[in-house]
């Protein structure tokens, strides 16, 4: 590992301070990606500006009936928090579904959100990667890809994004609140991630510098019901195959509101618009789920190895879909 | 901790098992290392170092945390719990009893690891904290009850390469009792 420089600012703005005025420095959270890196060789900040001391790590109600989330919130602390629970449940259930009870005791909502991908040519400083070396090459299109993308990937990368709680924020149209050396700006969780492109070394859209203060969630609809539903090759402390979040609400049988994310999919979080066109105002019943998932899933360019995958995805969301929309349609008898 | 800007090394103080040690450390030492190879605390042990085991898994401030994965320097100031400090004088700590009750072990190595997580777990579930396994209608507030699916879940991030999981299970539900 590179030697490396370290400072630990007790405010926000002497720590988006430091990375304005050092080149290369990275802002240290939970560190349960980033000391990794450091370690596997894949970054070698000059600077480690250690965000433990900020007072960011709040979760406080807001007045507008939402939550505000701040970056530093260990995940394990915002998975255990009474609001969260019991009006954000998707949200609680998809940080329960990741990692381990140590890492989540560790980690944080920024450093989620800004983790890499868990490719293993990514992690490999030995073979080739557009994303770690731009214009190096792509051997996972030809290579191991079991575990990567089938939608929205190009021919620069195939990855995908590791977060179980970046699906459910884009499930619940969060927001993601940065602060930069110009001021602060605020971004949906749907557009904080790229997809890869020509540039698949941009994982988001934070600039140079940019810190990620908080992530505002804003009231769940009336009467909605939320979860996330996750497949993966072992019960327990594994990468998602594949994933779903859902916000739904069901009147008199047909479905109101509907907010269909998917996970290990693709480079960010896939929020699912196509599907949810066709949830909008239709019968509650399995055949709309079904033709809803296959809407969704029809843009699917599976891989060589992972096109289980999309049949897997289908099967979650067609799944979660019946489920909430029985327990709403139990509910309101 | 020293507010300024320090170039490759820092000089911190980490409260170990109840006593205060100083160190001067680069800033590449991993609590991990720090605990094993500058305060000879051997007991936490190092598995794969990529958080992925749990064998390095010590108590922060109360809570369990994968050692290797934080640098000493970002745990200035802060309470450390190792297996070594779990004990009180000579009197094992009731989970260490009952991993040796229940022989919930082979090898050995992941155990101290298995130990400082099962000693935290009891302290979650006590809080009422959820698990992927916590069924989400079950609202917040008391202690969840743990059953071996929770245990087993709770436990998911250490890693027995000997598969001693029975016991470990078995020792963990009899230290809940």
């Amino acid at each position: 590992m590179k030697p490396f420089a370290y400072v630990r600012p007790e405010r926000t703005e002497e720590a988006v301070a430091h990375l304005a005025a050092h080149p290369g420095a990275r802002f240290l959270a939970g560190g349960t990606n980033l000391v990794d890196l450091m370690k596997l060789g894949v970054t070698g900040p000059p600077l480690l500006v250690d965000l433990g001391a900020l007072p960011l790590d709040g979760v406080a109600e807001t007045p507008d009936g939402g939550l505000l989330v701040g970056a530093t919130a260990r995940n394990s602390d915002v998975a255990a928090h009474p609001v969260v629970r019991t009006r954000y449940p998707v949200l609680s259930q998809a940080l329960l579904a990741g990692a381990s009870p140590q890492l989540r005791n560790a980690a944080t909502t920024g450093g989620n959100l800004l983790q890499r991908t868990r490719c293993p040519y990514f992690q490999d400083t030995s073979t080739p990667c557009n994303k770690r070396v731009p214009g190096s090459g792509c051997p996972a299109r030809e290579g191991v890809h079991r575990d990567l993308a089938v939608l929205g990937h190009s021919a620069h990368c195939v990855a995908t994004h590791p977060s179980d709680m970046a699906v459910a924020l884009a499930a619940l149209d969060a927001e993601v609140r940065l602060r930069g050396a110009d001021g602060e700006r605020t971004v949906p969780v749907t557009a904080f991630h790229r997809l890869p492109g020509d540039r698949p070394d941009l994982d988001t859209v934070v600039a140079p510098g940019e810190l990620i203060t908080g992530v505002a969630l804003p009231a769940p609809p009336p009467g909605a019901l939320s979860a996330y539903r996750k497949a993966r090759d072992r019960a327990s402390y594994a990468f998602a195959l594949a994933s779903v979040a859902l916000v739904l609400t069901v009147e008199d049988g047909r479905v109101g509101h509907a907010a269909l994310a998917f996970g290990g999919l693709a480079h960010k979080p896939w929020r699912a618009r196509a599907a949810e066109e066709v949830l909008r105002g239709a019968p509650a019943t399995a055949e709309t789920f079904r033709r809803a998932a296959d809407a969704e899933l029809a843009a699917a360019e599976p891989l060589r190895d992972n096109g289980f995958k999309v049949p897997l995805a289908r099967n979650l969301a067609v799944g979660l879909l019946g489920d909430l929309a029985s327990r709403a349609t139990a509910a309101a008898a | 901790m020293d507010q300024t800007l320090s170039e490759r090394a820092s000089t911190v103080t980490l409260r170990v098992n109840g006593t205060d040690r100083s160190l001067t450390l680069d800033h590449r030492t991993t609590l991990l290392d720090a605990l094993r190879d500058h305060l000879d605390l051997t007991g936490t042990k190092k598995g794969c170092d990529h958080g992925q085991c749990g064998a390095c898994t010590v108590l922060l401030d109360g809570r369990r945390v994968n050692g290797c994965l934080l640098f000493a320097v970002a745990c200035a100031g802060r309470s450390v719990t190792t297996v070594e400090g779990l004990t009180d004088g000579e009197v094992l700590h009731p989970v260490q009893e009952a991993f040796v009750a229940r022989d919930a072990l082979q090898c050995g190595y992941c155990t101290p690891g298995q130990i400082c997580s099962a000693v935290a777990l009891l302290d979650e579930a006590a809080r009422g904290e959820p698990s992927h396994v916590t069924p989400p209608e079950r609202l917040p507030g008391g202690p969840v009850p743990l059953t071996p699916d929770e245990i087993r879940e709770r436990m998911s991030g250490n890693i027995c390469r000997c598969g001693a999981y029975p016991n470990i299970v078995a020792a963990i539900e009899e230290a809940a009792r």
